[in-house]
């Protein structure tokens, strides 16, 4: 490779592409089968995992160094998963303490499936329904970005036949919910893994819950938690409790299923609440739109009751995304991930950052960021309550609401507060998990990544104040990842009333007994101790615990530092004295009682800046609000989750990883020292020998990718660009010119 | 820098750093000027300014010239708002005549060479600006009024000398030179071979002092080549030269074929020479025009070409100057992706650091000797040899290390500093300037952000460096060449810039350096990776302002603290252990007691 798209041509040359043939010579195969049948690998079945077709002398083929090797192996496809067993050379024993339990290097649950190619002829083609003629090689194409190319030219036609029919028919045929594994798993496992529900997250499934949120958030002089959904009666796509504003008649609740209903999702410390509510079905008839209307109105006096309570509605179906939008950005960008060969990966290098651009995904990251600095800058700033409002409030209304809550309440920065929020906002909240995933691969049209999106803005968060958060981004990468694991409920439902009715028991084919469903949130199933310590941020510092009479009086000052005008916090001295009081007048005098009516669009841009500037001219407060960067330079590509599996991508002994290894191993110093410290220490015992190695292999041996060092480039040689120079537009005249004007001729 | 300021203006590193680095060295500061002042820097004049902050409107201020700097305090917060050495500007422009109508549009425009402009507008009445445009320009353009360069008058004493840094001779000798293979030769003494070369060079061991000069005729500038760094075990070598004498008839010259094959020989492991020529091959086509060219296969048999597609110092300026079009004042949103990639930069910065990859891994692995140049060997060369060798040395990515790299690679073999960076030279169009230190710096940048635990030094180091690049406060970038700064007897007459950095090591080290010699680092070449330096090209911008210090670095260093207090604590525990063995009528404390509350969170 080495100088072979540099030498000569000066640019323009172009290594050859690789064909999806694969490079194994025929005597490598046999050394390979022989290996294989020396150590054959065992399938490895989950509780009421099932076996459904399998094939041997299958070659995974292996990109390493920019060349395709293959090892040799057998396919199975499980109701479960697609898994690969073949003896690769096993990893050094370090770097797999980060194993997942449930699902290997080599296994792609059957819901992580994204595209199935095959290559004939070295031609590659989508593959799906019944097909005529079978492919020489297989391409699956991951959720979670992964690329397997499952070489078949050396397997028995009848294995060929079976196992591709096989995959794309249990991965891309629609399916009913009752035949999620989900279910098969829950009742195999049910006596083995009792469900023990995670501690500190709140499920919000009971009253108490949503009691003990108001209570926190101390929301509940306002708002109350209410049981009129109680059995679903009202409504299948509300929770069974939640919590309204105080003074709303509950007989509204039900009044249009749960429609035009203001529903409580958090309460800032200031008092002030963000609310959600789904719009009121569309309408021809009048006398029905009245109807709407001054239901509608007796709503909106409930909560806006200027001077005492303002209320600014926020309509996401509207002047926002739409899930379109998000649908084909998201399309876009993950196809940049998605990548075939290294010849690839050099030939979209150069133009990387258009190709990043033009997916629009960043751009629709910071749109949503803007969006929750808006709303965060009016319960704020303003002390404005805000309202959301979406067609089903389970899309929009989750991604901004709970966004708006990581930024502004640090206890959703912490894991429990993270992840009962993603349990309050998502869970509850009613997300089409099981539509936007596409699990049941019902509707390609529905499928959209709302909730990945959401992970990205929390990790551009993550990423921007790495302190403030407890859980790190690989916490953000696996929680991602689990999105696919059809073993727990978590993301396999579209509603709180479709998971209680599919295990309730009250359907025929299903048991009596309610069926426990494992949570994500228990991470035990996932990872063992050592390997879940890489969830946690070491940066994080708890905030500190104050006593119940301390914290009382400083949360009174904190409100009367709230209360004073923002213009106070800021200096301003650019402007004129005059000019300021004038813009601060009108802003509390006026501004809020007219803003109802006017066209607020310049005054909320102003707001808006003078907010963010602020925020960021200050030094951050971890434990209080946070703002993300929205500029350009900042909003970046999440590059743990997107980049993990492309070998070319990765720095051998760089990146994040070498920085986690560094900081873990003091931790891990200083815990053994204070250990020694606090016991006797034995006479002669060497003071330096506390230095012991701590329990993560030498920062040479990660990647930047850690701990997701999959694909490893087991040789020290650099890679190499393949593709030359790309010519300089309008730029020749200066190219060709010389560095110096001077004529050598003479010299 | 360091310590976080109140202010929202004082985002500025350097001068904020200089404030604070003037009162630790005790600098004079005239209480009824504030104004910091080194020693050697005397007051010119004070004008009442509004200076027209890009990001936060017009603020009353007035303006302090000094020999050195430009200054300026806000009158309303009475805080420092401003603080230019007087090098960093480029261009004075005039803004707005007698005639001119609308608020603050009468002043001056002032372009500077670290990604910035400074406004400032005056009145009308009183012949203020023509003074301050007088003033300015006489003292930030000395050359053009036969004025010396600060650096000259300067009187600030540091208690290290960074002059000492780099010895040639202690440099080979760390290299194991000279050997059987490669002899130090006095040739170039009085620089009478290579006017633009240092005295001392390392040449193979055979090659005599008269075959050097008949291969300096039949290169460039006599840039001939000589060694800059061999491997520590298999001995092949990176050569740096200037490009062969070729010209349109294709001139041969048997003696620089024969020195070249010298070279070669002086490794047995492999038959070829590998040659680096940094230019793309059009470029290097184009060169023979003018009497240049490269190394064709049939002159030169026992080698190989490659041409590494870098482009030359014109093409790097203009790319930088877009660089500064999309991040100042104001910073792309939407189209900051597209925009970027427009600017090339990255793209340039790609090409370097895959040249440099080349260089090293051919002379790691390939096992074969490589002769690296350009057109004068003296800019993209100067890039790709010294990159290569900060790959490969983990030497020089040591603070000391690295402070010898640049005063090898760069300063001694003649990168023309005072050409490129035109210190104190009013002619702002000259189409010598280019940004090519800078560009090495920033592949430096890039390699320490995919390296985090590589390098000694931190990002600090890197600025502070860029930043005193372009004030003349130190003689270290001043002119062309050793010949130039020998006459100028810089060495004797001004301070280094290793002086200051030397004296205070510890605001410039990387707390997670963790060293590991004879580690080869590859940087990935890949636009995945390589961004922009968001802390260097944007640090104006207040609103992309990084958080200082890092707060991973900060916890980092807290916990090496925390680690520190306790490997004390448990060797006192230990003394009074073995003391309360030999005396056991004195007790010791308990380690509760002795434990101060170490708060940790785990």
């Amino acid at each position: 490779m080495l100088g072979k798209g540099v030498g000569g041509g000066g640019g323009g040359s172009r290594a050859p592409k690789p064909s999806f043939v694969s490079y194994v010579r025929p005597e490598e195969i046999h050394t390979n089968e022989k290996e294989a049948a020396e150590k054959e690998v065992t399938l490895h079945l989950l509780p009421g995992e099932q076996l459904l077709c399998e094939a041997s002398t299958v070659l995974k083929c292996v990109q390493e160094d920019s060349c395709q090797r293959g090892v040799c192996g057998k396919l199975v496809c499980t109701d479960f998963k697609i898994a690969f067993l073949g003896d690769e050379p096993a990893l050094e024993g370090d770097e797999t303490q980060f194993k997942n339990k449930i699902v290997g290097a080599n296994d792609i649950t059957l819901h992580c499936v994204d595209q199935i190619y095959g290559v004939f002829d070295e031609k590659k083609k989508t593959l799906f329904g019944q097909l005529k003629r079978y492919p020489e090689k297989l391409i699956i194409h991951c959720k979670d970005l992964r690329v397997f190319h499952f070489c078949l030219r050396y397997t028995k036609e009848e294995e060929v036949k079976r196992i591709v029919s096989g995959i794309i028919h249990h991965t891309q045929s629609p399916k009913r919910l009752k035949r999620l594994f989900l279910f098969s798993y829950a009742a195999a496992a049910h006596s083995s893994t009792p469900a023990s529900p995670q501690k500190h997250t709140v499920m919000f499934d009971t009253l108490e819950d949503w009691r003990g949120e108001l209570e926190r958030t101390r929301g509940n002089m306002k708002y109350k938690a209410v049981s009129v959904n109680e059995g679903y009666r009202v409504c299948e796509r509300l929770p069974a409790y939640f919590a309204v504003p105080a003074p709303l008649p509950e007989d509204s609740v039900s009044r249009f299923q749960g429609h035009g209903v203001p529903i409580w999702c958090w309460s800032y410390h200031n008092g002030c609440a963000l609310l959600k509510m789904s719009a009121l079905p569309k309408e021809q008839d009048e006398a029905v739109l009245q109807t709407h209307r001054s239901f509608l109105d007796g709503v909106y006096r409930v909560i806006h009751r200027p001077p005492y309570e303002m209320v600014r509605t926020e309509d996401l179906s509207s002047n926002f995304l739409s899930l379109p939008d998000i649908q084909t950005a998201y399309s876009k960008f993950k196809q940049l991930f998605l990548i075939d060969n290294s010849a690839e990966f050099w030939d979209t290098d150069i133009k990387w950052f258009s190709l990043l651009e033009s997916s629009s995904w960043l751009d629709i990251i910071r749109r949503c960021l803007k969006k929750a600095i808006e709303v965060a800058e009016c319960l704020d700033a303003q002390s404005t309550n805000v309202l959301l409002v979406e067609e089903n409030a389970s899309d929009l209304c989750c991604l901004v609401s709970s966004l708006v809550q990581v930024m502004m309440d640090p206890h959703c920065r912490t894991r429990a507060g993270f992840q009962s929020l993603v349990q309050k906002e998502w869970v509850a909240g009613g997300h089409c998990f099981l539509d936007r995933c596409n699990h049941l691969r019902q509707s390609d049209k529905e499928e959209v990544p709302v909730f990945l999106l959401f992970l990205d803005c929390v990790w551009q968060l993550v990423r921007q104040h790495p302190p403030a958060f407890e859980f790190t981004e690989t916490y953000l990468t696996v929680l991602s990842d689990s999105l696919y694991i059809p073993i727990f409920s978590t993301f396999f439902f579209n509603s709180p009333h479709q998971k209680e009715t599919s295990t309730g028991g009250e359907g025929l084919d299903v048991p009596s007994a309610p069926l426990h469903l494992l949570t994500v949130w228990d991470w035990s199933v996932q990872f063992e101790p050592e390997a879940q310590t890489l969830l946690q941020n070491p940066l994080y510092v708890e905030k500190p615990k104050l006593d119940k009479s301390q914290r009382k009086g400083t949360h009174l000052k904190h409100q009367r530092q709230l209360s004073l005008p923002l213009t106070q916090s800021k200096s301003s001295p650019k402007r004129g004295f005059f000019r300021e009081e004038t813009d601060h007048l009108i802003k509390n005098l006026l501004g809020k009682r007219i803003s109802k009516l006017i066209n607020y669009s310049d005054e909320l841009q102003d707001n808006f800046r003078e907010f963010y500037d602020s925020w960021h001219s200050r030094a951050p407060d971890y434990h209080g609000l946070l703002l993300p960067h929205v500029e350009g330079p900042e909003v970046r590509v999440w590059a743990q989750r997107y980049l993990r599996w492309i070998p070319e991508a990765q720095i051998p002994g760089g990146g994040a990883g070498a920085l986690a290894s560094s900081l873990l191993g003091v931790m891990e110093e200083v815990r053994r020292l204070q250990e020694r410290v606090g016991e006797r220490p034995q006479p002669g015992a060497g003071a330096g020998a506390g230095a012991g190695t701590p329990g993560l292999p030498r920062s040479a041996r990660l990647s930047s990718l850690f701990p997701f060092a999959l694909l490893q480039r087991p040789s020290a040689k650099p890679l190499l660009p393949t593709s030359g120079w790309k010519a300089l537009g309008g730029e020749d005249d200066l190219a060709t010119r010389e560095d110096e004007f001077v004529d050598l001729g003479e010299v | 820098m360091a310590s976080a300021s109140t202010s929202k203006y004082n985002s500025h590193s350097l001068e904020n750093e200089s404030i604070k680095r003037t009162s630790r060295d005790g600098v004079n500061r005239d209480l009824s000027e504030a104004v910091p002042r080194l020693p050697g820097e005397t007051r010119i004049t004070d004008k009442e300014v509004i200076y027209i902050c890009p990001f936060n409107g017009p603020i009353k201020g007035r303006v302090y010239i000094t020999n050195y700097r430009l200054y300026l305090r806000s009158l309303e917060t009475d805080s420092a708002l401003l603080d230019v050495p007087l090098g960093v500007i480029s261009r004075i422009e005039k803004m707005g005549g007698a005639t001119s109508r609308g608020e603050n549009s009468y002043g001056l425009d002032i372009t500077c060479k670290d990604m910035r402009n400074l406004r400032f507008a005056l009145k009308q009445e009183g012949h203020s600006r023509r003074d301050m445009f007088e003033i300015l320009t006489r003292y930030a353009f000395p050359l053009a009024h036969s004025l010396p360069i600060f650096a000259f008058l300067n009187e600030e004493k540091f208690n290290v000398d960074g002059w000492m840094v780099y010895n040639p001779v202690e440099e080979y000798r760390r290299q194991g030179l000279p050997n059987h293979h490669w002899r130090i030769t006095f040739i170039n003494k009085c620089y009478e071979l290579c006017d633009t070369y240092p005295p001392l060079l390392v040449v193979p061991f055979r090659a005599t002092d008269e075959d050097l000069k008949r291969v300096a005729t039949f290169r460039s500038r006599n840039r001939i080549p000589v060694l800059s760094w061999i491997h520590p075990e298999n001995k092949t070598v990176i050569v740096r030269c200037s490009q062969p004498l070729v010209g349109m008839s294709g001139k041969r010259n048997k003696d620089d074929e024969k020195y070249l094959d010298v070279i070669r020989e002086t490794n047995r492991q492999i038959s070829k020479l590998t040659i680096y020529d940094a230019r793309p091959s059009v470029n290097a086509v184009a060169n023979k025009a003018t009497g240049g060219g490269y190394e064709s296969d049939d002159a030169y048999h026992n080698t190989e070409l490659f041409f590494l597609d870098i482009h030359n110092i014109h093409v790097m300026r203009e790319s930088l100057k877009k660089v500064k079009d999309i991040v100042y004042p104001n910073v792309e949103e939407s189209h900051w992706l597209s925009s970027l990639e427009s600017t090339h930069w990255l793209e340039h910065i790609k090409l370097i650091l895959t040249g440099a990859i080349q260089v090293a891994d051919k002379v790691s692995s390939g096992r074969s000797s490589v002769l690296v140049h350009c057109s004068d060997g003296w800019d993209r060369t100067a890039q790709l040899t010294s990159l290569a060798m900060l790959m490969l040395d983990s030497f020089y990515r040591s603070i000391e290390g690295f402070e010898i790299l640049v005063q090898k690679e760069w300063i001694s073999f003649g990168h023309k500093f005072a050409s490129r960076i035109g210190h104190g030279d009013k002619n702002h169009a000259d189409a010598d300037r280019s940004p090519i230190f800078l560009q090495f710096i920033d592949c430096v940048w890039q390699m320490s952000k995919q390296f985090p635990t590589a390098f000694e030094f931190n990002e600090r180091f890197l600025m502070t460096i860029l930043d005193h690049l372009y004030s003349c406060r130190f003689g270290t970038f001043l002119y062309n060449c050793e010949s130039a700064r020998e006459r100028q007897k810089v060495t004797e007459r001004t301070a280094s810039l290793w002086s200051l950095i030397n004296s205070n090591k510890d605001t410039f080290k990387n707390p997670f350096y963790t060293k590991e010699i004879n580690r080869v680092l590859y940087p990935v070449a890949s636009m995945r990776h390589l961004e922009l330096w968001v802390n260097y090209y944007i640090r104006w911008n207040p609103r992309i302002k990084q958080q200082q210090p890092n707060p991973v670095e900060q916890r980092y260093m807290e916990l090496l603290a925390l680690r520190d207090e306790y490997i004390k604590r448990l060797e006192e525990l230990q003394l009074a252990n073995s003391a309360k063995l030999s005396d056991p009528s004195t007790s010791p404390s308990s380690p509760s007691q002795m434990l101060p509350h170490v708060q940790t969170h785990f």
